[in-house]
């Protein structure tokens, strides 16, 4: 176990789920009350001074049905650390752009992508898609042709044609060749 | 500005012919052709003429809005230069312009910013939808992404290619210029200008 999840598991045993190690990258997994607290001590007192990424994971039919991913890393590259925080679909997640100003962005396109809300935020806009839109468009239900919306004046979607391509994978197949790239014929 | 058909063409070199026979009354010197002082002169149609003008003297706005615009600004270049075709001055000024190029992937975030800029082009205008994405989506069968430019305004020229290649474009300008050079713009400029079927320039979403 790397010294990084040992300090984290000292100072936060009780909040964390559960430690991972694949290939040499370290995980851990805690509960979404403890996240601040954990990223602010990464940073204060690990050395993991820098923010790699922020992404979101929807896990469609697992409960709970989200999970927030942090990479963090020290400046110089050497170690890695990588946070899950497992968030059910009516659950908010506290910001950390107080901690991290890069975070801001990150996690105004969860939300845009995701529609995970983000407590104390302080400017919790769409940031690809236009305001007013309806959809989270990364979430698993929505479909990749989209759905018509229209906001006059604004912008405008319709639904796109898929007869004979794109190639799209199947995220819900279980081995790889049913999950094979093809032209899928949907819309 | 030369027409080949059989319309006269007087040639300065040939002097003043004063025809000969007694008329008597009529001072013919009034008439003749003085090529000291008139210079030359090239007799066409109207359409001709301002077709010719406005085809060889297109002024591009240039829409570029994704990696198609990387090969409008090399058509630009002096490797290929445009220039020679009249359709140097790419100005991002819509009022100032005759033909956009809509060269790249057209989002719905951007699509009715793209209609805009076209709405506040003056008329005569054409479009060219350069590489697949603004013909038809191209590879982006999603959610945000408009299937193609011609959903939102008329399209003249489509150029096929992802990204089409400086020559392409080059192709496409030309017969963009065939296109005007046949176009009946007499007709236009007496046309009300409210009735777009004259114009065939229905615009519909
Ligand atoms: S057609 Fe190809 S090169 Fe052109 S904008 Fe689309 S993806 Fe880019």
């Amino acid at each position: 176990m790397s010294e990084l999840v040992k300090k984290v598991q000292e100072h936060y045993g009780e909040y964390v789920i559960s430690t991972k190690e694949f290939r040499g990258e370290h995980t851990v997994v805690i509960k979404n009350q403890a996240l601040k607290a954990v990223m602010q001590y990464c940073r204060d007192h690990l050395n993991l001074e820098m923010l790699l990424d922020i992404c979101s994971v929807d896990h469609e039919d697992v409960d709970p049905r989200f999970e927030m991913v942090y990479e963090l890393s020290t400046l110089d590259d050497s170690k890695h650390l990588r946070i899950k925080v497992p968030i059910s679909e009516d659950e908010e997640v506290a910001t950390i752009s107080d901690i991290w100003a890069t975070a801001d962005w990150h996690e105004r396109e969860v939300y845009d992508m995701m529609g995970i809300k983000f407590t104390d935020h302080p400017n919790l806009k769409r940031i690809l898609m236009w305001e007013g839109y309806p959809y989270h468009p990364l979430r698993k239900e929505f479909p990749l042709a989209g759905k018509p919306t229209d906001m006059p004046d604004v912008a405008f979607t319709g639904v796109a044609p898929m007869e004979g391509g794109p190639f799209v994978t199947s995220s819900s197949a279980c081995d790889t060749v049913s999950a094979e790239p093809r032209a899928k014929g949907e819309s | 500005m030369i027409s080949k058909s059989s319309s006269p063409v007087i040639s300065p070199n040939v002097g003043p012919q004063i025809p000969t026979g007694d008329s008597g009354d009529v001072d013919l010197t009034d008439y003749v052709y003085d090529s000291k002082v008139e210079g030359n002169i090239i007799f066409t149609r109207v359409d001709a003429a301002i077709n010719w003008m406005r085809k060889n003297s297109l002024w591009p706005m240039p829409m570029g809005l994704a990696c198609c615009a990387i090969e409008l600004m090399a058509t630009a270049s002096s490797r290929f230069d445009i220039s020679r075709f009249g359709a140097e001055v790419m100005r991002f000024s819509p009022r100032q312009a005759d033909v956009m190029i809509v060269s790249g992937t057209v989002t719905y975030k951007m699509a009715l910013a793209v209609k805009r800029v076209w709405d506040q082009m003056p008329e005569p205008k054409w479009c060219i939808a350069m590489g697949a994405c603004a013909s038809s989506g191209g590879m982006y069968r999603s959610y945000a992404t408009l299937q193609g430019i011609d959903r939102l305004i008329p399209v003249d020229v489509y150029i096929s290619g992802c990204p089409p290649r400086p020559e392409a474009l080059i192709d496409g300008l030309m017969k963009l210029q065939d296109k005007i050079g046949s176009e009946k713009s007499l007709m236009g400029l007496k046309a009300d200008p409210e009735e777009k079927a004259v114009k065939g320039l229905e615009i519909s979403r």
